[in-house]
């Protein structure tokens, strides 16, 4: 399996629904070798951080089922190339244990498309060496990798078959602004592939509409969560003073912000005393901060940068009502770390969730005045609240990674049949 | 005769720390003392303790020739108070010597004026009373935060008890009219108006360690023989500046205590120069002229204008959204909560809200107690937030 993130060193969904996906797979007896980039510090270091990441399970037997590969790289999923290039500089500066030669040392490429090419040569060392029945790549900056390693099983006499996995496209991310050349890799890869995973119905369409794939070869597992019960039993005192709705993800326009601001907008010339909380970070952060004030709703939007851990779930705890105002979701897992801690939920129509649940409310996002309504309906009906966040509650521990690994695990034995 | 009027500013607020969503209703720790200590200990490691020591001495070199005044801020001094009260004893003795005047000012450092008048008036009475507690002083000459000026808050100034104001010579207010003269404020019965020369003030508190600039590098002898340019063509000469200059904006490296060691006595071997505070100024000099400010002028950026504190809508909103809170803050009789809600007044938080990053916005930059305007935005309206659930849960007193 190729991956480019995972927790604890994720900024986003997709670091989460690897985890899930293969802790689920471990337990139906996969065994996994995942290839990951590291971000931090010299190989040593990385032994630690890869136990650290290992540590999340205790079981014996899923810590077996599931080895992990590391390869020098600081991809991260949602970086532009220029964002690359400025992180890369970072990392140089702020610790000495790694040293980034120059391009021209052609070791390490100098951007991010460079990157991944890199990431592919070292796919080659470990398609050469590992034995693996399937390859299964995670989002386009994996797919050259993939694609080298069955080029390399050709090499080596197999015929193994090529698993595109879509956690989202070009065209969530950029609000139907592509990438030309992030685009022509997410396409060649999924046209390379044997069999394609999308996370949802909503991302099925979009890449049979946008990149010509054959419906035949499209395969939807959706995510899911791993219910745990949630240690957390703070009384927030805000909430004796305000309503609170929440706004968690990145800022940038894939998540819909500034549609959040608005119906923002709209709920405080109703109700006056609701306060709305946006956590995250992204390259909308400080456009949307200004813009809270331009709106005149400067002191009813708190604001927090990206939360880890526990606070994430302090956030959800704290919150009336969680909105997922996405403008383009292919799955969307916040709503159901939402629902997991006792939190009703309003999601966008357009997203890859709102094909599964059932206890939320699901309007379009560019919809404030619907929006508006339903949030009200459930801040000032505490009938309506309860029962969302009770029956929300039961139904998200039934949405868990099993479901969905067992699914993954059909795929693979179709697969594996074929080929 | 040239009269070199002196006045520094002293001033630190009191930063507030990353008050997060977290930490709304847990805590009322607004302020960050540490760093606030910390900050306090070492202006006056570098600037205040060796400045007002060269004050001192210099000021008995001259047998009392030399003279400054201060505008020493309500929250600097509780400061010293509770952080370093040498300090504090330090700025006492320049005041005993005689040659040292104090301004009033508002307490907290703040824009009240432009937000509510009441406001204004009690800030300024808490810090008239602060100047008699601490130094048996009582101030003549009022200078508002940041010399935010116009007619109404001369008006305002002179219905108080004060016989002079200071104010930026901004170019576009006076046109051909020369700062080095006294004034007199339009609105006014007979308030004395006090002007800064930028240039020369710049000279000492922003460019004396430019190298790139022409008068580089600044020697007392050369300071002196500007002021010498001067006599004939004006009687005053306004230099008005953040005491910070020396040490700390400054650095002692560049020579700036040398330079202020030998000024005095290069300026004195003029017969025709000497120093004088601002009351003396007053006393000494008739207005040439009225000047009319119906606009408002501040001494910040180039602008000179309030845009370093009210120009995006961050900053704007969370002065308004702390003002509207005057009354029931006052209502509540709550002590603390007044004195958190006087602290946010101060100037700094929205000055640290800037987001014009030309020319001046390096300096912005570099003030700055954080590292993105927009991180003390989100930090006030949290703070703010949860002063107004203290407020919601104090009871009203009519």
């Amino acid at each position: 399996m190729f991956g480019w993130e995972f927790p604890p060193f994720n900024s986003g969904g997709l670091g989460v629904a690897c985890q899930g996906l293969t802790r689920g797979l471990a337990r139906q007896g996969t065994e996994i070798l995942f290839v990951l980039p590291k971000i931090y510090g010299t190989l040593e270091g990385d032994y630690m951080q890869i136990l650290s990441a290992e540590k999340y399970d205790k079981e014996n037997k899923e810590k077996k089922r599931i080895r992990f590969k590391i390869v020098d790289s600081i991809l991260k999923p949602y970086l532009t190339s220029p964002a690359y290039i400025r992180e890369r500089s970072r990392i140089d500066q702020s610790t000495h244990k790694i040293q980034i030669p120059d391009a021209s040392e052609d070791l390490y490429g100098s951007d991010l498309f460079s990157e991944i090419k890199r990431y592919s040569i070292h796919a080659k060392n470990i398609a050469l060496l590992e034995d693996f029945d399937i390859i299964h790549c995670h989002d386009w900056l994996t797919f050259p990798a993939g694609i080298t390693a069955k080029k390399i099983a050709e090499l080596r006499g197999l015929n193994t078959p090529l698993i595109t996995h879509i956690h989202a496209t070009e065209f969530d991310r950029t609000a139907g602004h592509p990438n030309q050349y992030i685009y022509d890799i997410e396409r060649e890869g999924m046209h390379l592939a044997d069999y394609v995973i999308t996370v949802s119905e909503y991302t099925k369409n979009i890449i049979i509409k946008h990149y010509g794939i054959d419906p035949e070869k499209i395969y939807i597992v959706h995510n899911a969560i791993d219910f745990e019960e949630s240690r957390i039993s703070e009384q927030f005192k805000i909430k004796d003073h305000h309503k609170i709705v929440l706004f968690l993800g990145r800022m940038t326009i894939q998540k819909g912000p500034d549609h959040f601001l608005r119906i923002a907008k709209r709920i405080s010339e109703i109700d006056d005393s609701v306060r709305f909380v946006m956590v995250g970070s992204g390259d909308m952060s400080n456009q949307i901060i200004e813009e809270s004030a331009n709106l005149g709703i400067g002191d009813k939007v708190l604001f927090s940068d990206f939360l880890n851990g526990e606070d994430v779930d302090r956030a959800y705890r704290m919150a009336d009502v969680y909105v997922m105002s996405s403008i383009s979701e292919p799955f969307g897992i916040t709503p159901l770390e939402a629902m997991k801690n006792s939190t009703p939920v309003v999601i966008s129509k357009q997203s890859g969730v709102s094909e599964i649940l059932k206890n939320c409310l699901i309007v379009d996002f560019w919809d404030v005045d619907l929006m508006t309504t339903k949030i009200l309906s459930i801040l000032h009906n505490p009938e309506f609240r309860n029962h969302l966040s009770e029956e929300g509650l039961k139904e998200v521990k039934l949405l868990n990674w099993d479901r969905s690994a067992n699914k993954c695990v059909e795929l693979y034995k179709k697969v594996l049949m074929r080929c | 005769m040239v009269s070199v009027c002196f006045y520094f500013q002293v001033h630190q607020p009191y930063r507030m720390k990353r008050y997060s969503i977290f930490d709304i209703g847990k805590h009322t720790n607004y302020f960050d003392d540490d760093k606030n200590r910390e900050i306090l200990n070492k202006v006056s490691r570098k600037c205040y303790l060796p400045a007002n020591d060269l004050i001192l001495d210099l000021i008995h070199k001259t047998d009392g020739k030399f003279k400054v005044s201060y505008s020493l801020t309500g929250v600097v001094l509780d400061q010293f108070e509770e952080y370093n009260p040498k300090v504090l004893e330090s700025f006492q003795r320049l005041v005993d010597t005689g040659c040292v005047e104090l301004l009033e000012e508002t307490y907290y450092h703040s824009l009240a004026k432009l937000y509510s008048e009441k406001e204004f008036r009690e800030q300024v009475r808490l810090h008239k009373k602060k100047m008699k507690d601490l130094f048996g002083y009582k101030p003549r000459v009022f200078r508002n935060t940041e010399l935010v000026y116009n007619n109404r808050i001369a008006y305002l100034a002179e219905k108080m008890g004060y016989e002079g104001i200071i104010a930026e010579g901004a170019d576009h207010i006076l046109g051909w009219r020369s700062p080095n003269f006294l004034y007199k404020a339009k609105m006014a019965e007979n308030m004395k108006l006090l002007l800064k020369n930028y240039r020369l003030s710049d000279d000492i508190a922003f460019r004396f360690s430019e190298k790139g600039w022409e008068g580089w590098p600044l020697t007392a002898d050369k300071f002196a023989t500007w002021i010498n340019a001067v006599n004939g063509n004006g009687n005053i000469i306004n230099l008005f500046m953040d005491y910070e200059t020396f040490g700390e904006h400054q650095w002692e490296d560049t020579g700036i205590f040398n330079f202020m060691r030998h000024l005095p006595d290069e300026i004195l071997k003029n017969p025709d120069n000497d120093f004088k505070t601002p009351s003396e100024v007053i006393d000494s000099y008739e207005p040439v002229d009225e000047v009319d400010m119906r606009d408002i002028v501040s001494w910040a950026d180039v602008e000179r204008d309030l845009s370093a504190w009210l120009s995006n809508s961050m900053q704007t909103t969370s002065i308004s959204k702390l003002y509207e809170l005057e009354d029931k803050v006052k209502k509540s009789r709550d002590k603390n909560l007044l004195a958190d809600w006087r602290k946010l007044q101060t100037t700094d938080h929205f000055y640290y809200m800037c987001t014009k990053w030309f020319n001046d916005g390096d300096v912005h930059k570099y003030f700055n107690a954080y590292d993105r305007p927009h991180d003390s935005f989100i930090a006030f309206t949290n703070v703010l937030t949860d002063l107004k659930m203290r407020l919601n849960k104090a009871p009203i007193y009519c």
